[in-house]
């Protein structure tokens, strides 16, 4: 086009990466300038055609007034920019690539034919570095590029070839792609139709040998199968209208836990699944050992409380599981059992077996969660742009109660006129002295938290030894009252949930005195007071159950301490469900009446949804530690986590309200998500492990008595399968050298921890291009801003007008 | 799957489940509400296709849009003809873009044209007023809201027109991570 235009030779076009283009950055600013200041001579517009310009109806746009001052350059282009754009101008800006995304069908489907064409590209094979276009400008080549400027015929043509280009995907790609584009649905559906009947055409003409046919029927089958089963899983959705009505009325925050609770309820089903169909209903079938010595309490007590007595010799614990191989087909006689062949089930293994991929398929899960949900979450967090997000990002479209839109509203406009406070004050410097009393104050708010968990850690240490010392004396003593002893094994868990029920009241408290600036932050550190606090109960509660109980059963008189810990989990468990009842019915409650009434405040309370979600991780950890113990512990935690979401549900429309502040949902369901993963699942999978790896189980019950470790099931187990089946020596010297060998973990840790490494390593290389990329786009922009006002210029000295300044009212244009 | 259900043909709902992000049993519910909204216009046969078009008025009562202060905006920018008169394609697509499962692209394309008050394709400084006025009614002073609008164009506009294209936009609720799960409607 214009021919003579002289460029800054420093503008260097060769680059084979984004990363190479550190160097040209600075040039921009100085480009803007010489080329401002070589205006009035040189540029000859020769080929640049005005022709086809009107005189009268130009339209004019009100240019922008920029309050930067960076560089003088700017404010020399600003005096340029300060004029009435001629239409021949703005014909050209509103053809530009980027201003035509979205706006025609011919554009969406030229860009979604490039993409078509690039994803059947990357799938067959890898483009190799020659491909990329060597450019300064990467992002103008790509697929963003097409004009809808193009015919109708080449409209047509570019649709025949996405057609054709959705033809050769994959089935799923092709589903992906069309319901990614924003069409309308009936273009769609018509594009399906189109590559439908293209698939079939060619299918019955190409004449495809019939395997292949085959092929392709069983593919839609599939699908259709697949479809079948999504709208099956869709139909199971559980609770979906009270979701939406919770949604509706408290918005995504109040939202994210109940959905929380919902994930916590599959994982658990998932697990009573597993461990009831393999282990609880063999189990149940046959009858137990008709050795063991069954002495059934008469008189219902505290049963469901304690899960003690009457239950202690049931399916619910692991004292009730057979050490043999139950066989059908078994009688019981006079002599002994005789069995006839039929099927037989080894149990130990089983249970070994079970309890360790039940494990695993959990951690697979919880970690592919967690990372789909980080991925969501994570953005470079640039701290410009706030506002824009702020207006354009916040308002929750869930929210459907009109006085919950208007709480909304009210939230939106304090946190608007916040961020334009912040802008608009100057940094406020604090004196020193302020400063260092607010560190004072945090220092102190700490020692005191951490004071109080170490004080409620050892209370809880030095009482459970008492009770051990009780129990002891009272297993010796031989006759006592069985309900006093009964009711004496809950004053430890009672004693640790109200510990956990009254200090995070407390840790709130302290954080109220702290006084913090911004709620994240606050969030963050209650969440970390409240983490510490249950991490440092459970870690004393499995010391005392591992170490010292386990450690010497005959203490307290145990014939199988497995189900001794397995009836404390049932105990903690029902404790802590029972407090949570307490604690929403009379707390909250209480709360909103004390609050509403004494301190006469308008609003009432706001469910703490931190808290909640530590409470529930909390309970799904000591599931997760029971299950071992007692597997039947996951239909508790299904049965409370049912009653709890009602009453939560019932709870929160009585007592509470919106919040205020605000709460960035996908962060802190990310946050939840991991903190189920690392402390609370790793945990628990840590002392399983350690239990079933080291620890001596019950000589006279469960499926491992005899042995020395639980571990050694899977051991024998294969030694038998190689004494039974010589070929199969292999298998147990396998099992040898591989899985008992701690070298071999260890090597095997140590390589996942490189290939972590070197993975974090890319991400941190994908990091820093990509804010080259924000970089890159910001100088884009400039680009445009100065091509746009060179192509100004050029027109206006063709004209030959001098260059007026701006008129006082704004007007706007619309261009077409 | 058991019962036989006489609204669409099979590969009518194949077709929709292909191209949106909902299942047969959820097309077949959306049907139930488009019906409800005007049972008189809304046959209950669509083997057909029949070209029924239910006007601004009637959809934006349905409980899901009643309270959003951009209801007019959402059904206009889904509609064909840009009135708001929604056919159930229409309905269908609506609710599949707002659903959880659209990606960040899709929504952030509707989300811009929801935005664009003044179909010009750019977010200028009026539709960016209009929008807070609908956010925040009678929060914020005028003073204020002119302040925002200018700090929020400043924030985000790349290319220097004073005025938000949808790469700026794009650009911008890139770095949103809440976009995702506010730019969402439960049905």
């Amino acid at each position: 086009m214009a021919s003579r235009v002289s460029f800054d030779c420093d503008l260097v076009t060769d680059f084979e990466s984004p990363a190479d283009e550190d160097g040209v950055h600075d040039s921009f600013s100085q480009l803007i300038q010489e080329q401002c200041h070589g205006l009035h001579d040189v540029i000859e517009m020769s080929s640049f055609d005005l022709e086809e310009e009107s005189r009268d109806d130009v339209e004019y746009l009100e240019a922008p007034d920029y309050q930067r001052s960076d560089s003088d350059a700017l404010q020399q282009t600003d005096h340029l920019i300060g004029e009435r754009w001629s239409s021949d101008t703005l014909k050209v800006l509103s053809s530009m690539p980027s201003r035509t995304i979205g706006r025609s069908r011919g554009a969406i489907i030229s860009q979604y034919c490039n993409r078509t064409m690039q994803l059947r590209r990357r799938k067959q094979s890898r483009p190799s570095i020659q491909h990329f276009p060597r450019s300064a400008r990467p992002s103008i080549r790509g697929y963003r590029v097409e004009t809808d400027g193009a015919g109708f015929e080449e409209e047509e043509n570019k649709r025949e070839r996405l057609v054709n280009n959705l033809q050769n995907l994959s089935v799923n790609d092709r589903v992906r792609m069309l319901r990614a584009m924003p069409l309308s649905l009936a273009e769609k559906k018509e594009l399906r139709m189109l590559v439908l009947n293209k698939a079939e055409h060619s299918v019955s003409q190409n004449q495809i040998p019939c395997c292949s046919q085959l092929k392709y029927y069983i593919i839609i089958a599939l699908r259709h199968g697949w479809y079948g089963w999504l709208s099956f899983l869709s139909s199971l959705q559980l609770w979906q209208t009270a979701l939406k009505c919770v949604g509706g009325r408290f918005g995504t925050g109040v939202l994210s836990y109940f959905v929380f609770l919902r994930t916590l309820l599959f994982f658990n089903v998932f697990l009573f699944l597993v461990t009831g169909l393999l282990l609880v209903v063999p189990q149940a079938i046959m009858h137990p050992d008709p050795d063991q010595n069954v002495s059934v309490s008469s008189t219902w007590g505290l049963e469901v409380l304690t899960g003690a007595g009457y239950f202690s010799h049931s399916v619910l614990y692991y004292g009730y599981y057979s050490n043999k191989m139950l066989q059908t087909g078994c009688s019981a006689s006079r002599n002994g059992t005789s069995c006839t062949s039929g099927l037989s089930y080894n149990m130990p293994l089983v249970y070994f077996f079970t309890i360790g991929a039940a494990f695993f398929v959990t951690c697979i899960i919880l970690v592919y969660s967690m990372s789909k949900s980080f991925g969501q979450s994570f953005r470079i967090d640039k701290s410009k742009g706030l506002l824009a997000i702020k207006v354009f990002g916040s308002w929750d479209f869930k929210v459907i109660k009109k006085s919950s839109v208007r709480l909304q509203r009210a939230n939106i406009g304090t946190q608007l006129k916040e961020l334009v406070a912040e802008v608009n004050r100057q940094k406020q410097k604090f004196p020193v002295l302020q400063r260092l009393f607010r560190l004072f104050i945090h220092m102190l708010a700490w020692i005191m938290c951490l004071g109080s968990t170490l004080a409620c850690v050892l209370a809880v240490y030095y009482f459970s030894e008492y009770m051990h010392r009780d129990l002891h004396m009272r297993a010796h003593a031989g006759s006592s009252d069985p309900l006093l002893k009964e009711a004496s094994l809950l004053a430890v868990p009672v004693v640790v949930s109200s510990f956990n029920l009254l200090l995070p009241g407390f840790f709130n408290a302290v954080a109220w005195m702290e006084e913090y600036d911004s709620p994240s932050v606050l969030n963050y550190v209650s969440i970390s007071r409240n983490l510490l606090l249950k991490v440092s109960v459970l870690g004393v509660l499995c010391y005392y159950w591992l170490g010292r109980v386990a450690s010497e059963p005959h203490l307290l008189r145990l014939e199988c301490w497995e189900s001794f810990v397995g009836q404390e989990l049932y105990r903690f468990l029902l404790m802590d469900f029972i407090f949570m009842l307490l604690d929403t019915f009379f707390g909250e409650f209480l709360w909103r009446l004390f609050s509403q009434k004494a301190l006469k405040r308008k609003r009432k309370p706001v469910f703490d949804i931190a808290r909640n979600v530590l409470e529930l991780i909390y309970g799904q950890t000591l599931a997760w530690l029971g299950v071992l113990f007692s597997p039947l512990l996951p239909a508790v935690q299904i049965i409370k986590l049912i009653l709890l979401f009602y009453m939560k549900k019932v709870s929160l429309k009585m007592n509470c309200q919106a919040s205020g502040k605000p709460w960035r949902a996908s962060q802190m369901t990310t946050i939840f998500i991991t903190l189920l993963c690392f402390p609370a699942f790793l945990g628990a999978a840590v002392c399983v492990t350690y239990t079933m790896w080291t620890m001596q189980p019950s000589q006279r019950c469960g499926p491992f008595q005899g042995l020395k470790t639980m571990f050694q099931a899977g051991k024998l187990w294969v030694q038998e399968l190689a004494a039974v089946n010589p070929d199969l020596h292999w298998l147990a010297s396998a099992h040898a050298y591989l899985v008992e060998n701690p070298l071999f973990l260890f090597l095997s840790a140590g390589i996942f921890l490189i290939v972590i490494y070197f993975h974090s390593q890319v991400v941190d290389g994908q990091r820093k291009i990509i804010e080259l990329l924000q970089e890159q786009i910001e100088n884009e922009g400039e680009d445009k801003k100065f091509l746009i006002t060179r192509l100004q210029d050029i027109h206006e000295r063709k004209r030959g007008r001098t260059p007026r300044r701006v008129q006082g009212a704004s007007e706007d244009s619309s261009y077409s | 799957m058991g019962n036989k259900q006489t609204i669409f043909t099979d590969e009518q709902l194949d077709a929709y489940q292909d191209c949106t992000f909902f299942t047969r049993k959820e097309i077949l519910r959306l049907h139930g509400r488009y019906h409800e909204l005007a049972p008189h216009l809304v046959p209950m046969d669509y083997t057909n296709d029949p070209d029924v078009k239910i006007p601004l008025a009637l959809i934006v009562n349905m409980p899901e849009l009643k309270e959003n202060p951009f209801r007019d905006r959402i059904v206009e920018s889904f509609s064909e003809d840009g009135h708001g008169n929604l056919s159930f394609n229409d309905f269908v697509d609506m609710f599949s873009v707002l659903s959880e499962m659209a990606p960040r692209e899709l929504k952030a394309i509707y989300a811009f044209k929801i935005y664009d008050f003044n179909v010009d394709n750019y977010i200028c400084k009026e539709d960016l007023e209009k929008t807070l006025n609908k956010l925040t009614k009678e929060e914020l002073t005028p003073e204020e809201v002119n302040l925002v609008c200018e700090k929020a164009i400043e924030e985000a506009d790349l290319d220097g027109d004073n005025k938000l294209s949808f790469a700026d936009f794009e650009n911008m609720i890139s770095r949103a991570p809440d976009f995702l799960s506010t730019f969402h409607i439960r049905i």
